[in-house]
């Protein structure tokens, strides 16, 4: 059994701290969260409370006409108890007309475009709070690809992107975020019924645990299989970090001169500050 | 003869030189009110670490005519100093470097010597080696200077002891990874217990200086460390915030410690100058 524990308090302190400096540092004081009822945004939303303060954080609730009724109310619960600054923006009459252009249209499609649809609204907020947009998206989404690029992967800062799925669950734990939200199966709620484990045909305990080894510890395929994983397991997640690479990178840029933005122009964000 | 030293764990805008000097004057001050005799502060603590394409904007000498250390060295009539800058030589080489500043002049310069260029590191594709390792006098006995990497090799520590440091100032920009479920992180953890292991080892003050704050995405974990002759802690600063950690060294604990454990007295130069000479010269190594 591989062990993914993580001490909690430490983590917490270097997530509130990167949210705090990475919005502050740019002279901003406040941050946006787009808050869908499950788990991953709740504890975005929580560390950004304790990095900034309630009155800081604004929850924008984006629903569809389909979405679960318990995701509004689940992220109502977390409203409640942080007593939180909040919109509810639905997305119905927005993408619809979208979707009535095409009857063919299939259900990936319709996923993509609420989930940037969503991100539209999100950084429309962020102007209108002057706020910056908070990431929820984690490593183990981040490293499967399992998200919509410039859709609920797009924001300022992410404070997740290097905590598996489980120990995003032990931190939430931690971090007391309501029961029924760690509770339910995750999922995009892009369509009825839809569920994260579902969809990608195994569970974010076992995919987590074979990602840690080949991952963090470099465990090469051939050592996964003798670790005790199956080999199809193996492939298929390696096969699929792999095509997914384009979803963790800036589209490439053509060099031509003789200083190029990404591969010569080099600085950090945090540039002068 | 006693020291009073005072690590200052400080954050740096990065590429903002004007504004970390401000920082550093500050923290001189408030070292110089709790009367320290020496603050040491971290790589690169006029610059900031991840500088990429900044390394030639953010580019010092420790000279009286250069604008930032003119106050520097001024600052340094009152205590002495350990600064982090890039070294810019006069052939326009690029170094990390750090300063040892005493009454007015720069005693010592070292260039960082070990670049690591690997993980989540690219220090040698912008700044260039260093080619000596040299400890050297100061009013508090012979001191050895070493910038991060420098010290995860074990020669260079051992090259200062055998050149006649006594003191070991450690200076690092030093990114927080591999949280487990201690309370420490792996970074963390393994800069301290090597740390503690040269103490012990070379029974002689090890200090190590790490700064704080964020660059992007990474969090450099503080805990500034001083250990003594016999590998005992004596003090230690917070993970993650800036201090300024002061504590006093009894210098005479190397004596004390060297009459019980005389490592220093009965290690056999010759003999590791023969077999290195052999195992570089005649093969038998991977080098």
């Amino acid at each position: 059994m591989v062990d993914l524990t993580i001490n909690t308090d430490v983590a917490r302190q270097i997530l509130t701290g990167f949210i705090r400096s990475e919005v502050t540092r740019v002279g901003y004081s406040r941050a946006v969260v787009g808050l869908s009822g499950g788990i991953d945004s709740a504890l975005s939303c929580v560390l950004a409370v304790e990095a900034l303060g309630a009155e800081n954080v604004l929850a924008v609730m984006m629903p569809y006409k389909t979405s679960n009724r318990d995701s509004l109310e689940h992220a109502g619960l977390l409203i409640e108890q942080l007593q939180l600054p909040n919109k509810t923006i639905e997305i119905t009459a927005m993408v619809d007309p979208l979707f009535d252009l095409d009857p063919e249209i299939s259900k990936l499609r319709k996923g993509n475009i609420m989930a940037r649809e969503r991100m539209i609204v999100l950084y429309d907020q962020s102007e209108v709070f002057k706020g910056l947009v908070i990431g929820t998206s984690n490593k183990t989404e981040i490293l499967l690809g399992y998200s919509t690029q410039f859709g609920d992967a797009a924001s300022a800062m992410n404070p997740l992107g290097d905590l598996y799925k489980t120990q995003l669950r032990q931190l939430s734990r931690a971090m007391n975020i309501p029961a029924p939200i760690m509770d339910k199966p995750p999922s995009a709620d892009l369509w009825q019924g839809q569920t994260d484990e579902g969809e990608l045909g195994f569970t974010y305990e076992q995919v987590d645990q074979l990602l840690y080894l080949m991952v963090d510890h470099r465990y090469s395929p051939q050592e996964c299989v003798e670790a005790g994983f199956d080999e199809k397991f193996v492939d298929l997640v390696l096969k699929r970090i792999r095509r997914h690479q384009f979803k963790r990178m800036q589209p490439p840029i053509a060099k031509i001169s003789n200083r190029t933005v990404g591969y010569d122009f080099l600085y950090l964000r945090d540039w002068g500050t | 003869m006693k020291l009073n030293l005072a690590l200052a764990q400080i954050a740096t805008k990065l590429g903002d030189v004007e504004s970390n000097l401000e920082k550093h004057l500050n923290y001189i001050k408030q070292a110089k009110d709790q009367k320290a005799d020496l603050v040491v502060f971290p790589e690169l603590s006029l610059t900031g670490y991840v500088l990429q394409d900044l390394v030639a904007s953010v580019a010092h000498q420790p000279t009286e005519d250069d604008p930032v250390f003119k106050h520097l060295l001024e600052a340094s009539h009152d205590l002495d100093l350990v600064v982090g800058f890039v070294d810019e030589d006069d052939r326009h080489r690029f170094f990390i470097a750090s300063a040892y500043l005493s009454g007015g002049r720069a005693l010592h310069v070292h260039h960082k010597v070990y670049l690591p260029t690997y993980g989540l590191f690219d220090e040698g594709r912008f700044f260039a080696w260093g080619d000596k390792i040299r400890s050297f006098e100061t009013r508090f006995g012979r001191v050895g200077l070493l910038i991060c990497e420098d010290f995860w090799h074990a020669s260079p520590p051992y090259l200062l002891w055998l050149d006649g440091a006594d003191i070991m100032l450690f200076s690092s920009a030093s990114p927080g990874r591999g949280l487990t479920d201690k309370e420490k992180l792996e970074s963390a953890r393994w800069v301290e217990r090597v740390s503690k292991a040269y103490a012990s080892m070379f029974t002689s003050f090890v200090v190590h200086c790490n700064r704080v704050g964020y660059e992007d995405g990474l969090l450099f974990w503080g805990g500034a460390t001083v250990n003594d002759p016999n590998g005992e802690l004596l003090a230690q600063g917070p993970y993650f915030e800036e201090a300024l950690t002061v504590v006093e060294l009894d210098l005479n604990q190397l004596r004390r410690t060297r009459a019980r454990l005389p490592l220093l007295r009965d290690e056999r130069t010759a003999l590791v100058q023969k077999e290195l000479d052999r195992i570089l010269t005649r093969g038998r190594s991977n080098h």
